[in-house]
């Protein structure tokens, strides 16, 4: 039977399991004190997580700093919980190593962590938001140092707003790691929609399944950039990364795994007519 | 493929966190815009939400001979609204009253039966939902002692969807929905044309908006009631549209000799006014999130940077609904921009 879980089932779930996450993660957060951090931060947000996930996703840093030239911009309110729509921009900062977006709350608070490689430090995705919650993004450059921004997105939904259609696709199968993508050189953009169910692991007996790896390289093999996902982000992941305008040439590869060995193996192109 | 087991079915565990979470989450932080209009002819005063002392009350306006409609407030749902946003028809026959739309609550639901008593002392005769978004149908409760008529599309999906909106709506509008229980239509349209207490509406199944959208025509007084396929003054939302359809509604609506349109939200409309500017909007979003998606933009860049046109720039809840929509509808525009391309 190839019966997919609904997104509103997922959803639900998502909902549920993520006031058990807060509530598992507040016990650790007593458990671990957290606040014996190397560096005392004063989280503007004031959510009471920062300092865990400052220990626990990035590692306890020796040098990391809230700063306001790392822009996160999203919705304030999430229309469709499922697909939230986030652009990260770090440009302003320099020698940039690498990326790691997360969230104060939800079940899996790790997003992805981005490597822009040859690309500006720059990215544009969506993913699955449970509740209220700040999306942070800590940026590490080649130094060490890690300097984060943020914003909040509410998960207030609504009427009709609540993610319409709990509909139950048996194709899945067959547009498992279509890549649907585009190359901008002129404009310096990669965009892609690639075919995944992104399951959670967090309903009923589907285990998690979710790519873990996209790598763009030039078509002679140059890397220039990589994405690692921690969690599903969202069904069918939607990227943009960004480059200096005419760093790019016409073609690219675009090519990575999932977390049960299915692969991806594309090859983008700019449009003749744009 | 390797994949995991699938489930025999979703679950509902959302269910337990609705009335907790209720009113727990401030509305969103965008402000709709007031202050219209557009240079057509009479307008009322653009109208806000009928709220006194934590109740609805609602006045209706009468605006042919035995029509009165009660408009919402032209904004998204808010605890400030109550979520009265959108427009509600009552029609006097000599069975009593029709109503078109029955609001976003119990209580709601409750202040209309009491502003359709206050007009006509046969009761109710009959009631009818144009579709099944929840600010259209959560007020049936009080109107199930008679029939609720609706296209039998608009009944599964609010059979199917009911609980999901519920969820939302609770969230969104906490004690305004109190005692709110999703009561889906009952009786299943399948006539041109209906006759009550001697009055004939011609009924036009329809859809674009919705999967399936009602339209109606009061076939005394050319009063075309026309659910969410109008909007007027007040910007229209697709979370479920499908536009090609709903372009054809538009032509389908348009070719009815009507004297007077009642929208689904905004004012009343004598010159069809609103089938146009519904017409126009979704034009503009429709070729704009394509050009969009030709130039490789992301759903952020194309919220924020986008100009909204002065003709939409002044409509009600903007732009908190050209927003919502880019959600809507960019996904399935951007993937159809961009060619398959695995090797
Ligand atoms: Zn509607």
């Amino acid at each position: 039977m190839k019966l997919r879980l609904g997104r509103l089932g997922l959803g639900k779930l998502g909902f549920a399991l993520a006031l058990q996450g807060v509530v598992a993660l507040g016990t650790a957060t007593s458990a671990l004190a957290v606040d014996d951090t190397k560096v005392k931060l004063d989280d503007p947000l004031k959510t009471g997580m920062f300092a865990y996930h400052q220990k626990l996703i990035l590692g306890d840093p020796d040098k990391i700093t809230f700063d306001e030239r790392v822009i996160v911009r999203a919705p304030v309110s999430a229309e469709d919980s499922l697909n939230v729509p986030v652009t990260v921009d770090a440009t302003a900062i320099a020698d940039v190593r690498r990326i790691v977006l997360f969230v104060d709350y939800g079940p899996i608070p790790k997003i992805l962590t981005y490597w822009p490689q040859r690309a500006q430090p720059k990215l544009s995705f969506r993913f699955k938001i449970d509740q209220a919650t700040p999306v942070r993004a800590a940026v590490e450059t080649t130094s060490g140092a890690w300097h984060v921004g943020h914003t909040i997105i509410d998960a207030a939904g609504g009427g009709c707003t609540a993610p319409a259609v709990a509909y139950a696709s048996d194709d899945w199968e067959e547009e498992l790691g279509k890549v649907y993508a585009s190359v901008w050189p002129d404009r310096g953009r990669v965009r892609m929609v690639v075919d995944h169910p992104m399951d959670t692991g967090l309903a009923g007996d589907i285990p998690m399944f979710i790519i873990q790896k996209l790598q763009l390289d030039d078509l002679d093999g140059t890397k220039l950039a990589q994405i690692d996902l921690h969690e599903p982000v969202n069904e069918d992941p939607a990227f943009t990364l960004y480059f200096e305008k005419g760093a790019l040439k016409d073609k690219l590869r675009i090519h990575g795994r999932d977390n049960n060995g299915n692969p991806i193996d594309a090859i983008a192109s700019a449009q003749v007519t744009q | 493929m390797r994949r995991g087991k699938s489930p025999a079915s979703a679950g509902h565990a959302g269910q337990l966190t609705r009335r907790a979470a209720a009113g727990a989450i401030a509305s969103a932080g965008l402000i709709a815009a007031t202050g219209l209009t557009l240079g057509s002819a009479i307008q009322a005063p653009p109208a806000s939400a009928a709220i006194k002392n934590g109740n609805y009350d609602l006045v209706p306006r009468q605006v042919a001979d035995g029509v009165w409609f009660v408009e919402g407030a032209r904004e998204y749902f808010t605890q400030d609204n109550g979520g009265d946003i959108v427009n509600c028809v009552l029609i006097e026959t000599d069975a009593g009253m029709v109503i078109i739309d029955t609001g976003v609550s119990l209580k709601y639901g409750q202040a209309l039966r009491q502003a359709a008593a206050s007009l006509s002392g046969l009761g109710i005769a009959a009631s009818f939902n144009t579709h099944h978004h929840p600010d259209h149908w959560f007020g049936n409760q009080v109107f199930a002692d008679r029939p609720i008529y609706a296209l039998g599309e608009t009944a599964s999906l609010a059979r199917a969807e009911g609980d999901g909106f519920s969820d939302g709506m609770y969230r969104l509008l906490g004690n305004w929905m109190r005692g709110t229980e999703t009561t889906p239509p009952t009786q299943t349209i399948t006539s041109s044309s209906i006759t009550i207490g001697g009055r004939i509406f011609v009924l036009y199944p329809l859809s674009g908006h919705t999967g399936a959208d009602l339209a109606l025509l009061d076939k005394k007084t050319g009063t075309l009631i026309t659910g969410d396929l109008a909007f007027y003054e007040r910007a229209p939302t697709t979370p479920h549209a499908d536009l090609p359809k709903w372009y054809e509604a538009l032509d389908a609506l348009a070719a009815v000799e009507a004297a007077l349109i009642i929208p689904g939200h905004g004012p009343e409309d004598r010159d069809g006014q609103s089938l146009e500017q519904t017409r126009t909007y979704l034009t503009w979003l429709e070729t704009g999130l394509k050009q969009a998606a030709a130039e490789g933009l992301d759903m952020v860049e194309i919220m924020e940077e986008t100009l909204l046109p002065d003709a939409f720039k002044n409509l009600g809840a903007m732009p908190q609904e050209f927003h919502r929509s880019v959600s809507h509808l960019y996904p399935a525009i951007e993937r159809q921009a961009m060619p398959l391309s695995n090797l």
